[in-house]
């Protein structure tokens, strides 16, 4: 990776348009500016027989020999399976609207970052090859035949677009750059190219069921280990049932949220949460993994991927399944899974809350609910003993993350969870939150390290509104209800906002959350002392609270030497 | 630009050429022949795209989705029923509703600090609504050369075009909108940096050819006075198919026919079929309730996925190492070494 240069730096090196124009500017492959191929053999194995070994600095990509056809096939097929990629294809009319909407564009100041002109990128080979005009006049009709120096610039450019479909909320035409996003990148895939941080998730997944490759032991040790953490602070031991039949809820959740910090704080605060409600759920080994990164390269893969969750809750006889935080997930789950994959198996049955009685109606057809939703509706009918004070050191703001935003309307549902769980929350300014919220930067796959650069500048766009909110009111604290943020934010704060935290939702849910039988809390979910404690009970028992006192003090210590 | 700046000067010379050396009943016919190809050539684009199905539901949500029913849900912009999207697609053809939205985005320094502000910038949602709507206004106004009597309704909005009562002939406000929209629209293109970079000759040229059919025409009016009773004797003929007579008609007359000609043959060709496609965009007409639900796609291909019996076969005995439930029991072999360590 190399090595990143100051915030100030960074920006006083954002270069000027060029001269020429973009047609005439050769796409510059340099380290640091583009993701690192997948191997052939996951690719194989995941059934892309065009597969082959190159390296992206090279002059040549060793495409297959007749790769022109490839293209233009895989092209005149995408056109006549999406009515979505003809009409954007054709309605443009390059009133800029979506120009400085795009995150990597205000952060890049590249053209090509314009979301019209990552459009044009494609829509350019397409006048060519499908339009009268582009066939006859060429580049005055703003067409140019596919070379390899195009498909460079593809490689470099739909990999410099996260779908975070902000451009496509501001578009006239609601012109999606997302799905041109996706589809360019199955036209890639078709030649054997994609990105390895993409497809080696991928590739686990499919085998072990997440995208980390946890096995099903390790999963279930990871888990336990968990567990050891929530009866260190809550004194509660939880025993979360793997693989179990016969409950009434299948719980799925990205697997970053069980292995990455801080995701694991927020799964810990599933499972607190789960355990004080007694819900009747399981958890799984073989769905075990709530995220798709199918999705930002195919929608076949997408499906294929997709297809584990309904397969796991019909082997379960599971009635509903309840979906963690996550992001493009809930793109997958809220808009593409019904259509994937059909009528749900017969044991599926329309949501409802066991604790409030509350019909999920929006989700009928996928029998699916997404934990704010759960959370939110358990807050609004008073099923919670919460305790806000525990997070009274947190002033916090609410990152929405793109695909919970415009893919799916989660605004309200997550902010009411917030509000009830933590006394000092502050939104960011507008234009930059809810419908209009801007991306971490890292989102559909890019959050991988040899792209630092890229991520940096465009996720600057969300530092700088998180900036203004830290320098205006103290805030301290970002959350999220997406687990690619929770990987990609924390690099970005401590980038540009070092005095920002990043946690999930239901992190400080686990906080305020008041459990029966639990001991007075002296630390939060991540073992460090609480600056409100609880007050200590009236009983004398002050055994047990001084003992954890004493490890909390200890622990995050020993971290920090670590 | 100077591509498009040359096309539309040929296109003058056309008619106005033509016109001077006797060809007026050649480009009389003209009309007609552009009508046909832009019916036809519209028409035949929206079949186009309507051939390829919608395999996927996505909307852009642009507000809170409905879900609990103590949240307010936005009606228009997530919007579950056939009724709202019919609303919001509405606002979007009527009002320029996305546009409305525009924001625009600027590097500043603050304290010595870059940073990025944001303010609402509406003002190509005003000038686009202005051309558009004096667009509409002109063309229902034109009816008045097709239509014996001419009907009430477009004698008032005639009438409210001209309600300024200044000059004579009587002037319209559209004249003056439609010049000052497509003048902000061709003066953003050129001055702004972003603009100018992505703009195409396809861009300038349909801004010329506009430009030049609007002004044509309000020189036909104001300047250049052409004789309105002969005008539309010649148009009722060309509708009728019956003979015309030239005569008394302007060279300007033939030079504004050519304009909008050229323009309705090349509309369907280019990208102000915006026009039709702004209607078929799925992420703006499909309902936000993919959830409650299912949209179906004609092509869905069938499912394949690594399934449960595969992944046991994996992991079996890792798995009942682990105590965790199994389908079928490890077979009680004395190699269940091999399967803890794989």
């Amino acid at each position: 990776m190399p090595k990143m240069p100051t915030p100030a730096e960074l920006l006083a090196a954002t270069p000027a348009f060029p001269a020429k124009g973009w047609m005439d500017v050769k796409s510059e492959i340099r380290p640091g500016n583009y993701c690192y191929p997948a191997k052939p053999d996951t690719l194989l194995g995941l059934g892309f027989k065009r597969a082959h070994a190159w390296a992206p600095e090279d002059q040549d990509w060793n495409l297959p020999a007749n790769w022109e056809d490839i293209m233009y096939n895989a092209l005149k097929e995408r056109l006549d399976k999406h009515r979505s990629l003809k009409v954007f294809m054709d309605v443009c009319v390059r009133c800029g609207a979506c120009a400085d909407k795009c995150h990597f564009f205000l952060g890049t100041n590249d053209p090509k970052n314009m979301p019209v002109l990552r459009a044009e990128l494609l829509r350019s080979v397409y006048r060519k090859d499908f339009t009268l005009a582009g066939r006859l006049l060429g580049k005055v009709a703003g067409a140019r035949r596919l070379d390899a120096g195009i498909i460079k610039e593809w490689y470099s450019y739909f990999y410099q677009c996260s779908e975070c479909r902000r451009c496509s909320l501001y578009c006239p035409y609601g012109i999606d750059t997302a799905e041109l996003t996706v589809l360019v990148r199955e036209m890639l895939l078709e030649l054997g190219l994609a990105s390895n941080w993409i497809m080696d998730p991928v590739s686990n997944c499919n085998r072990t069921g997440n995208h980390l490759g946890i096995q099903p032991h390790a999963m279930k040790e990871i888990v336990e280990f968990l567990c050891d953490d929530i009866e260190t602070i809550t004194g509660i031991r939880i025993d979360p049932p793997f693989n179990e039949k016969g409950h009434e809820i299948l719980f799925i959740t990205p697997s970053g949220d069980y292995f990455a910090d801080p995701g694991i704080y927020t799964f810990m605060g599933y499972l607190m949460l789960f355990h004080e409600l007694g819900l009747d759920y399981t958890l799984s080994t073989y769905a075990s993994e709530g995220g798709n990164f199918g999705s930002f390269v195919s929608f076949d893969v997408a499906k294929k991927l997709n297809a584990k969750m309904y397969a796991e809750a019909e082997r379960l006889g599971s009635k509903w399944i309840l979906g963690g935080e996550c992001g493009h997930m809930w793109r997958v789950v809220n808009q593409y899974m019904a259509t994937y994959n059909g009528p749900t198996p017969p044991n599926l049955e329309q949501p409802v809350s066991p604790i409030t009685g509350t019909v999920f109606k929006n989700a009928a057809a996928t029998k699916m609910v997404h934990i704010a939703e759960f959370t939110a509706d358990l807050i609004h009918h008073d099923k919670l003993n919460l305790r806000p004070e525990r997070n009274n050191h947190i002033i916090t703001t609410w990152h929405d993350s793109c695909n919970p935003a415009r893919g799916m309307g989660l605004l309200e549902e997550p902010r009411a969870v917030l509000r009830a769980v933590c006394n000092n929350f502050v939104e960011m300014p507008e234009h930059t939150i809810r419908e209009e919220t801007f991306c971490c930067g890292s989102g559909s796959g890019l959050n991988t390290e040899e792209i630092m650069d890229i991520r940096m500048r465009g996720g600057f766009p969300r530092a700088n509104a998180l900036r203004y909110v830290a320098d205006k009111h103290n805030v301290n604290w970002m959350a999220c209800v997406c687990a690619l943020d929770r990987a990609a934010l924390p690099p970005l704060t401590e980038y540009w906002v070092p005095e920002v935290t990043v946690s999930g939702l239901h992190e400080l849910v686990a906080n305020a959350l008041v459990m029966k039988g639990e001991i007075p809390r002296t630390m939060d979910m991540r073992q460090e002392d609480l600056p409100f404690p609880d007050p200590e009970p009236e009983e004398p028992e002050t055994q047990e609270p001084e003992e954890i006192g004493t490890g909390a003090a200890t622990e995050p210590k020993s971290e920090e030497d670590a | 630009m100077t591509i498009a700046l040359v096309a539309t000067l040929l296109i003058l010379i056309v008619g106005w050429g033509g016109s001077m050396i006797g060809l007026q009943g050649v480009l009389g016919a003209l009309p007609l022949a552009a009508l046909a190809v832009f019916i036809v050539g519209f028409v035949w684009r929206v079949v186009y795209w309507a051939k390829s199905p919608v395999p996927f539901a996505i909307p852009t949500v642009g507000g809170q989705q409905r879900s609990l029913d103590w949240i307010k849900p936005s009606r228009l912009d997530a919007p579950w029923t056939t009724a709202a999207v019919v609303g919001r697609m509405a606002l979007e053809v009527l009002t320029f509703r996305s546009l409305f939205r525009n924001t625009a985005a600027e590097r500043t320094t603050i304290n010595g600090v870059p940073r990025l502000t944001y303010y609402s910038s509406k003002w190509l949602w005003v000038f686009a609504l202005l051309f558009h709507y004096s667009m509409l206004v002109i063309v229902v106004r034109h009816a008045r050369f097709f239509l014996e009597p001419v009907p009430v309704c477009i004698q008032v909005i005639e009438f409210l075009d001209g309600v300024m009562q200044v000059g004579h002939p009587r002037f319209y406000l559209t004249d003056a909108f439609i010049l000052a929209g497509l003048g902000f629209l061709f003066l953003r293109r050129l001055y702004t940096e972003k603009l100018r970079y992505i703009s195409q000759p396809a861009d300038w040229f349909a801004l010329f050819l506009l430009i030049c059919v609007a002004g044509s025409g309000i020189c036909m009016r104001y300047v250049d006075k052409v004789d309105i009773a002969q005008a539309k004797v010649f148009i009722m003929g060309l509708f009728t198919f019956s003979s015309v007579s030239t005569e008394g008609l302007s060279p300007i007359f033939f030079i504004h026919l050519t304009f909008v000609s050229v323009l309705l043959a090349y509309f369907p060709f280019s990208k102000l079929m915006h026009m039709g496609g702004v209607f078929m965009s799925p992420t703006r007409n499909m309902k936000v309730n993919t959830r409650e639900e299912r949209h179906v796609n004609p092509w869905n291909p069938p499912k394949k996925f690594h399934t449960y019996a595969e992944y046991e076969d994996d992991f079996r005995d890792a798995m009942a190492e682990a105590g965790l439930p199994l389908e079928k029991q490890p077979e009680p072999a004395t190699e269940t070494g091999n399967g803890a360590g794989a």
